[in-house]
C-alpha cells in the first residue's frame, strides 16, 4: 500500500518546528527516523494531516553533558547509542537494550526521541527510561518542561505530550560505579517486538537491593513500572526467597493484554522469568 | 544395463540466470512498464461473510487520476465464471466463481471493485472514496461447526457446507486395532499458514484490440496453464494469447493458480485496451494469496506387543475456504494426507477417511509439499509414542516396520505404486552422521544442567512429478507432458525451449547440464529458454516436482534425437557409421583414441548452408523436439529421513534448533549444489511450520497476522545449519531415473521438530501434538501434564 | 514564522554517484522513487512495512529500508544501490562468492543481502558465522536455507 497525502514541513529552526505544532496542534505528525510511523502510513493507519520533518534540526541529534545528567538529543539514532562508547561507559543500559531494537538497517534510522513519543509498549527505550528514572524534555511555543518518564507514558501509544509540544531529548541521570544494571527480552526472532522484556537498575552497596527500580515492556498498554515488585525488593537482601517474593508480586501486579498469540498468562509468566534471571545475574 | 551419463550431469554447476540477479540486473513483473501502463487497486471485502447491498462509487470514478472503476456489472460479459471442478472427483462441490463478487461476498479479503489509476498510489486513494452498504451474514470459521446440523450455510445454493468427503481402506483397519496389544491414539492440530513469496504475486496485462492480442507478464510457475484459462476465460483466441513468466521471486505453489483479481487486471487491459498492472502489495497478499494447512487429524495405529504395527486409522478434518482453488480443485492436500500417512510402514490394515467443510475463510490451497508434513508428522509422532508405550527404541521400532526392499515394487495401503524406496538406507545413513547412543549421553549431562535437548527423527515419502492420469482425467487443462525444442545454431551452439519454468531452483541450469551432456557440446554451449508461452513448447511449468524428472527427461531425449542427427551426418561427412563416431566437448571424436575428426560447428554449418551435401533421405534436422509423459503411475515416489535436534527452554517455552540433517533419495541428482539449498531452503520452511508461521483469525473471522511482523516467517539467526546428504535410488521409469526434490525439506522437518520438542519434554511428560509449536503451547503442555 | 506545508519538494542528492534533481510528490518513498523515477529497479519491494528487507539500500552508507524513507528525506544525501554500490570492490567479491555458492535462488532479496552482507564486512572484516546471521536478522530469504548465504559471506571475507 501507498501513504496517504499529507502535507509536508521541514523546519530549518526548532523555533519554525514548534510554530509550526503549534498551529496545526493535532493535525501535525512529527516525522523523526520514521521507522515506525512510516509503516504505518503505508498500512493507511496513519493519515496526518500536516508532516512535520525534524529531520532538519541536528541540534536535536547531540548528546548534552550536564554534571550528573546526559540528555540525549531526540534525534539519537538506536544504531548510535548502540556504538556510543560515551554512553556505554555512563549509562550501559542503553548499550545493552540497543542491539535488540529491530535490525540493522532500522537502528540505522530509528530515533529514541521517536521510540519515546510513539511509546509502543513493546519497546525498549520508553522501559529503559522507567528502570533509569529519565526525565522526557519537552519544548514548545509555551517554554520548556521535563516529565519524568513515571508520568510520561499514559496508555497505548498515548503520552503526556501535548499536541504542540516536542520531545527534543531524553535526560538520565548518570550512573556511578556502584549501580548495577540488567536488561533482557524475550523474542521468538531477533529484532522481533519482544513478548516481555526487563529492564532493572539498582544500587548494590553492602548486602541490600537499594533504589530499585524493575521496568517492564511488552507486558502492558503501556511500559511498566513494577511497583509491586520493586517493593519486595527494596531493603531486602538477595536471596532466592526474595526472588521468589518479588516473582509473585510482579505476576499479581501485571496485567498484560489479550492476544490471540501470546495470551496473557504467558506474557506474565516471561515477565517472571525475565525478573528471575535478572535477579540472579545481580546475585552472581 | 544402466546408462553410464557424461559427468555434466551430477555436477556442482553454478547458475547462469544468478549473475544477473546478484547484479540486480532481474526482470520481475513490477519492473516492466510499457508507455501507457495504468494500475488496479481493489476494494476487498473486510467481513468474511456479508451481502453487498449497495456500492457507491461515483466519488471513486471521479477522483483525480482514476481512469475507471470496474465491478461485477462491469465484467459481466468480459469475464466468463468458473467451477473448481475435478472429474476424478465428481461429487466434490464445485459452486460458481466470478472475478468481482456482486452479492455476497464469503471471505475477507474477496474482491468487489476495481479502480483503475494513473498510478496504483492515485487508486488506492480512490478506493478509500468507495463506499459499500453492508449486511453482515453469520460466519462459518471451524470444520465442526460448518458441519454441524443447522449451521449457517457458505454457499446458499448448496444444502449444507459439505465440500468433499472421500475414504480409502485396505484390510478391516478396526479389526486389526481391536485385536492390537496396543492402540496409540491422539488428535493433531496443523495450524493456518500461508507461501510469502518474496515478491508477492503480480501481473501486467496488454491487449491489442487490432489483433485481439493479450500478452501478459506474471508472477507464476505455469505460463501454459495461465494463456489456456485467459484465452478462455475472456472468450480470446488461444494463439493470441502470450502469457510470459519473467524472473519470479519465489512461488512455492500460491502462484500457480487463477487469481479473481489477476484475471480482473486482463479483463481491464481488454476494456482499455492499455497495459494493466497489478501488483499485489504485503497486505492483500496474506488476505488473497492462497493459504494451507489447517487440519485435525484424528489416528489411531496399533502394535503387536512385539512391535509390529498392526493398523492405522486416520481421519482428516480439513477444508477449502470458501471455494475450491481453481483450476486444480482443493482436494489435493487432503489427498496427500491420505494416501501418505504411514506410508514408510507394513501398515497391516489401514483407513482413511477425508472430510472437508466449506468456510468463510481465504481460499485453502496448494503450497510446497501438499499434504506431506501432516502426513509425515503424524505418522512418525505415533510411532515415537508407540515406542514410548512399548518401551522400545523408536528406531529399531521404525527399522522393525519399515518396507524392506524385497517388498517393493508395491501399491501402498494408501493406493500408491512405490517403485522402489530405500527407508533402511536412509536411515543407516543418517545414524553414520547422528551418534545417538552419545546423543543421549549429552541429553542426560545437559538435563542436570537445566537444558533441555531432544532428538526426532521423522521418515517421510515425497510424492513428485504427477503424471497425466490425475489432471488430464481430472477434466483440468493442466499439463502434465513435457516437450523440449532443440535449435542448434550455425555455430554449433543450442537453444533449448522447455515448458518447466524456473523460480530459483535451477532447473533451467539443471537442463542445461541435461542437453550439454547429452549432446556432447560444452555446458556454455547451452542456453535453456523458458517460462513463455509462445517460446516455450506446451509444457506445465514447475510444480510439485516435476522439473529434474519430466522436464529433465524430456530434455534427454530431445538431445539424443538431436545427437543422433549430428552422428549421422558427421558419419556421411566422414565416410563412417555413426557407431564409430563419439561427440565429445563440442568435437566429434573417435571414441577409442579421443582424436578429433571435425567439429560440431563445422556439422552445424553444412546442414545450415550447405544442407545439399547431404543425401535426401538422411535425417539432418538441427531442431528437434521431443516429448515425454510417463504412463501408468500418478507419482514418482521418493523419500527420505531428516533428524532435528533442539533445545527447549522450559521456562520461556522457546524452541531452539541446534541440528539439523537430511538424507534424501531422489533418484538421480541433476545439481547437487541446486538440490542441497533447495532442500535447505524447504527445511527452513518446514521449521517456520513448526515453530512459527500461523495465520490467526479473531472470533469474528477477521484476520488478525496481516502483516510480516505478525506472521512470522524464519529468519537467519534462529536458523541451524542443515546437513544433507544422498541416497541414490533411480526410477527405471526413466532413461535419467531423477525423482523430484523440491517438496522433501518441508515434508520431513515438520515432524521431527516436533519429535525432537517431545523428545526434550519426555522428563516433563508433556506431548504436544499440535503446530505451530507456540511458546505458550508449549508451557500449557507442560502445565497440563504437571496437573493431569 | 511557519513554514508552509508542501505538496511537492524539490530534491538534489547523488544516487550511485550521480546528481539527480527532481521535484517529487512529498508522499513517495526512497524506494518507489528509486525504482519507479530512476529506473533503478535492483531494489525491490516485499512488504513496504519494514520487515523483510528486500529494499534496503545505503543512504550516506548507512543501511536503510527503502520502504521507511521519503524520497524528499534523502534531499542532500549519497544514496548507493545494487547498481552502483561497489566503491570498495566488496561488492564484487560477494557475488562471485554468492554464485559459486548458490547463495541464491530466486533472486528476490538478494540484492539487499548483498548490500547488508558488504556493509558486515566492512565493519567487521572476519565475522562468524553466529554474527553473519544476526546481522542479516533483518533480511528474508524465503527460498535458500541461509545456510549458503551465510557460507559465501564467510567465503568472501576469507
Amino acid at each position: 500500500m501507498k501513504a496517504p497525502d499529507f502535507g509536508y514541513v521541514r523546519p530549518s529552526t526548532l523555533a519554525e518546528c514548534l510554530a509550526t505544532l503549534n498551529e496545526y496542534g493535532d493535525e501535525a505528525q512529527v516525522l523523526a527516523g520514521g521507522q515506525s510511523l512510516m509503516p504505518l502510513m503505508n498500512f493507511r493507519l496513519a493519515k496526518p494531516g500536516i508532516l512535520v520533518d525534524i529531520g532538519g534540526l541536528p541540534e536535536l541529534a547531540t548528546t548534552r553533558w550536564e554534571t550528573d545528567h546526559v540528555v540525549i538529543g531526540a534525534l539519537t539514532t538506536h544504531d548510535t547509542i548502540a556504538t556510543s562508547d560515551t554512553i556505554r561507559e555512563q549509562i550501559p543500559l542503553l548499550s545493552d537494550a540497543a542491539p535488540h531494537v529491530a535490525h540493522v538497517a532500522i537502528r540505522s534510522r530509528g530515533t529514541i526521541g521517536g521510540s519515546i513519543a510513539l511509546a509502543d509498549p513493546a519497546a525498549e527505550w520508553p522501559a529503559c527510561c522507567l528502570a533509569l528514572s529519565a526525565e522526557i524534555e519537552l519544548a514548545s511555543l509555551r517554554g520548556g518542561r521535563r516529565v519524568p518518564a513515571d508520568e510520561f507514558f499514559l496508555g497505548l501509544y498515548s503520552t503526556d505530550r501535548q499536541a504542540d509540544e516536542l520531545v527534543t531529548g531524553i535526560r538520565f541521570p548518570m550512573l556511578d560505579d556502584r549501580r548495577a544494571h540488567t536488561f533482557d527480552e524475550v523474542s521468538r526472532r531477533r529484532g522481533d517486538f519482544a513478548i516481555a522484556g526487563l529492564a532493572l537498575s539498582c544500587d548494590l552497596v553492602g548486602p541490600k537491593f537499594k533504589d530499585i527500580r524493575v521496568a517492564l515492556l511488552g507486558v502492558g498498554d503501556r511500559p511498566v513500572l513494577a511497583r509491586g515488585a520493586m517493593s519486595v525488593l527494596e531493603d531486602a537482601e538477595p536471596s532466592d526467597a526474595t526472588t521468589e517474593t518479588a516473582i509473585e508480586a510482579l505476576s499479581a501486579e501485571l496485567r498484560p493484554p489479550d492476544d490471540p498469540m501470546y495470551p496473557p498468562d504467558y506474557r506474565r509468566q516471561v515477565a517472571c522469568v525475565l525478573l528471575r534471571r535478572a535477579l540472579n545475574k545481580l546475585m552472581g | 544395463m544402466t546408462r553410464v551419463f557424461p559427468d555434466l550431469v551430477g555436477a556442482e554447476v553454478p547458475r547462469d540466470r544468478a549473475k544477473r540477479l546478484l547484479a540486480g540486473r532481474g526482470c520481475f513483473v513490477e519492473d516492466i512498464s510499457p508507455p501507457r501502463t495504468v494500475h488496479v487497486a481493489f476494494v476487498r471485502s473486510p467481513y468474511p461473510h456479508a451481502r453487498i447491498r449497495e456500492i457507491v462509487s461515483g466519488a471513486a470514478a471521479t477522483a483525480v487520476g482514476v481512469i475507471q472503476v470496474l465491478t461485477a456489472s462491469d465484467l459481466e460479459y468480459v469475464v466468463a465464471p468458473w467451477r473448481a471442478t475435478h472429474d476424478r472427483f465428481p461429487e466434490m462441490r464445485a459452486p460458481e466463481q466470478i472475478a468481482l463478487a456482486s452479492d455476497v461476498v464469503r471471505y475477507q479479503g474477496e474482491p468487489i471493485v476495481a479502480v483503475i489509476g494513473t498510478t496504483r498510489t492515485l487508486a488506492e486513494d480512490a478506493c478509500e472514496l468507495v463506499e459499500i452498504e453492508w449486511e453482515e451474514l453469520p460466519q462459518i470459521g471451524d470444520v465442526a461447526a460448518a458441519l454441524s446440523p443447522g449451521a449457517p450455510r457458505v454457499h446458499e445454493t448448496l444444502d449444507d457446507n459439505l465440500f468433499f468427503e472421500t475414504s480409502i481402506a485396505s484390510g478391516d483397519a478396526e479389526v486389526a486395532l481391536a485385536e492390537a496389544d496396543l492402540v496409540v491414539e491422539r488428535t493433531f492440530r496443523f495450524h493456518r499458514h500461508t507461501g510469502v513469496s518474496l515478491e508477492t504475486r503480480g501481473i501486467l496485462a496488454d491487449y491489442d484490440p487490432t489483433e485481439q492480442r493479450l500478452t501478459v507478464h506474471q508472477s507464476h510457475q505455469t505460463p501454459h496453464q495461465q494463456q489456456d484459462l485467459y484465452a478462455r476465460l475472456l472468450d480470446l483466441p488461444e494463439h493470441k494469447v502470450r502469457v510470459i513468466c519473467p524472473d519470479v521471486g519465489g512461488a512455492f505453489g500460491l502462484k500457480h493458480h487463477l487469481y479473481a483479481d489477476e484475471l480482473v487486471a486482463c479483463a481491464a487491459a481488454v476494456l482499455l485496451g492499455r497495459p494493466v498492472k497489478y501488483i499485489a502489495d504485503r497486505f492483500e497478499s496474506f488476505q488473497s494469496d492462497i493459504h494451507c494447512r489447517d487440519h485435525e487429524v484424528h489416528a489411531r495405529m496399533g502394535f503387536t506387543s512385539a512391535g509390529e504395527i498392526t493398523g492405522l486409522v486416520i481421519e482428516d478434518r480439513f477444508h477449502a475456504g470458501a471455494y475450491g482453488q481453481y483450476p486444480r480443485s482443493s482436494v489435493a492436500e487432503g489427498n496427500q494426507i491420505i494416501r501418505l500417512t504411514g506410508a514408510p510402514y507394513r501398515l497391516g490394515a489401514y483407513r482413511a477417511d477425508l472430510k472437508m467443510a466449506f468456510l468463510n475463510r481465504g481460499i485453502l490451497g496448494h503450497i510446497r509439499a501438499v499434504g506431506h508434513p501432516i502426513a509425515a508428522t503424524v505418522g512418525e509422532a505415533l510411532i515415537d509414542l508407540g515406542a514410548r508405550e512399548l518401551r522400545s527404541d523408536p528406531i529399531e521400532l521404525r527399522r522393525l516396520n519399515y518396507l524392506k526392499d524385497a517388498d517393493f515394487p508395491l501399491t501402498s495401503a494408501g493406493g500408491v505404486v512405490f517403485e522402489k524406496l530405500s527407508f533402511d538406507a536412509c536411515l543407516n545413513a543418517a545414524l553414520s552422521k547422528v551418534d545417538v547412543a552419545s546423543f543421549r549421553n549429552e541429553q542426560s549431562e545437559l538435563k542436570a544442567r537445566g537444558v533441555f535437548r531432544g532428538i526426532g527423527f521423522n521418515t517421510f515419502v515425497e510424492l513428485t512429478a504427477i503424471g497425466p492420469e490425475y489432471y488430464g482425467e481430472g477434466g483440468q487443462h493442466i499439463s502434465a507432458q513435457e516437450t523440449c525444442l532443440l535449435r542448434m545454431e550455425a555455430s554449433g551452439q543450442v537453444r533449448a525451449y522447455v515448458g518447466t519454468t524456473d523460480q530459483g531452483q535451477g532447473i533451467d541450469t539443471g537442463i542445461q547440464q541435461v542437453v550439454a551432456a547429452g549432446l556432447g557440446i560444452p555446458l556454455d554451449d547451452v542456453e535453456v529458454i523458458s517460462g513463455d508461452s509462445v517460446l516455450s513448447p506446451m509444457g506445465g511449468g514447475s510444480w510439485g516436482s516435476r522439473g529434474a524428472a519430466l522436464g529433465g527427461e524430456t530434455a534427454w531425449n530431445a538431445s539424443q534425437k538431436l545427437r543422433s542427427n549430428l552422428l549421422a551426418m558427421a558419419g556421411f561427412l566422414l565416410q563412417k557409421e555413426p557407431g564409430e563416431l563419439d561427440v565429445h566437448e563440442g568435437r566429434v571424436t573417435n571414441p577409442s583414441t579421443g582424436a578429433t575428426h571435425m567439429s560440431v560447428s563445422e556439422i552445424a554449418r553444412t546442414g545450415h548452408f550447405r544442407p545439399y551435401t547431404f543425401p535426401d533421405d538422411l535425417p539432418t534436422d538441427l531442431t528437434v523436439t521431443a516429448r515425454y509423459a510417463s504412463r501408468g503411475r500418478l507419482f514418482l515416489a521418493g523419500n527420505g529421513i531428516q533428524v532435528s535436534i533442539v533445545d527447549v527452554d522450559l521456562a520461556t517455552g522457546l524452541v531452539q534448533p541446534i541440528r539439523h540433517l537430511v538424507v534424501h533419495d531422489c533418484g538421480r541428482i541433476l545439481n547437487p549444489l541446486l538440490v542441497r539449498e533447495q532442500i535447505r531452503g524447504g527445511v527452513v520452511q518446514g521449521i517456520g511450520s513448526a515453530l512459527y508461521e500461523e495465520l490467526y483469525y479473531s472470533e469474528h473471522g477477521g484476520l488478525l497476522t496481516g502483516s510480516l511482523a505478525d506472521y512470522l516467517v524464519p529468519m537467519a539467526p534462529e536458523m541451524p545449519d542443515i546437513e544433507v546428504a544422498h541416497v541414490e535410488t533411480l526410477t527405471k521409469t526413466s532413461e535419467l531415473g531423477a525423482k523430484g526434490a523440491g517438496e522433501a525439506g518441508l515434508a520431513g522437518a515438520v515432524g521431527a521438530i516436533l519429535n525432537a520438542v517431545n523428545d526434550a519434554l519426555v522428563p516433563t511428560g508433556a506431548i504436544l501434538t499440535e503446530v505451530p509449536l507456540s511458546p505458550p503451547r508449549i508451557l500449557k503442555a507442560i502445565e497440563k501434564a504437571r496437573r493431569p | 514564522m511557519t513554514p508552509e506545508p508542501q505538496s511537492h519538494v524539490p530534491i538534489s542528492l547523488k544516487v550511485n554517484g550521480e546528481l539527480v534533481t527532481a521535484e517529487l510528490p512529498v508522499r513517495l518513498n526512497l524506494v518507489d522513487f528509486l525504482r519507479g523515477d530512476l529506473g533503478l529497479t535492483g531494489t525491490h519491494i516485499g512488504c513496504e512495512h519494514g520487515i523483510c528487507g528486500a529494499c534496503t539500500v545505503l543512504v550516506d552508507g548507512r543501511l536503510t529500508r527503502g520502504c521507511l524513507m521519503l524520497a524528499v528525506q534523502a534531499n542532500s544525501t549519497n544514496v548507493e544501490t545494487i547498481e552502483g554500490a561497489d566503491a570498495s570492490g566488496r561488492l564484487m567479491v560477494l557475488q562471485h562468492a554468492f554464485h559459486r555458492s548458490n547463495a541464491i535462488q530466486c533472486g528476490f532479496c538478494t540484492p539487499a543481502m548483498l548490500l547488508s552482507a558488504a556493509e558486515l564486512l566492512r565493519v567487521n572484516p572476519r565475522p562468524t558465522r553466529d554474527e553473519i546471521r544476526d546481522w542479516i536478522s533483518g533480511n528474508l530469504c524465503r527460498c535458500t536455507g541461509y545456510q549458503a548465504i551465510v557460507d559465501a559471506i564467510i567465503e568472501a571475507a576469507a
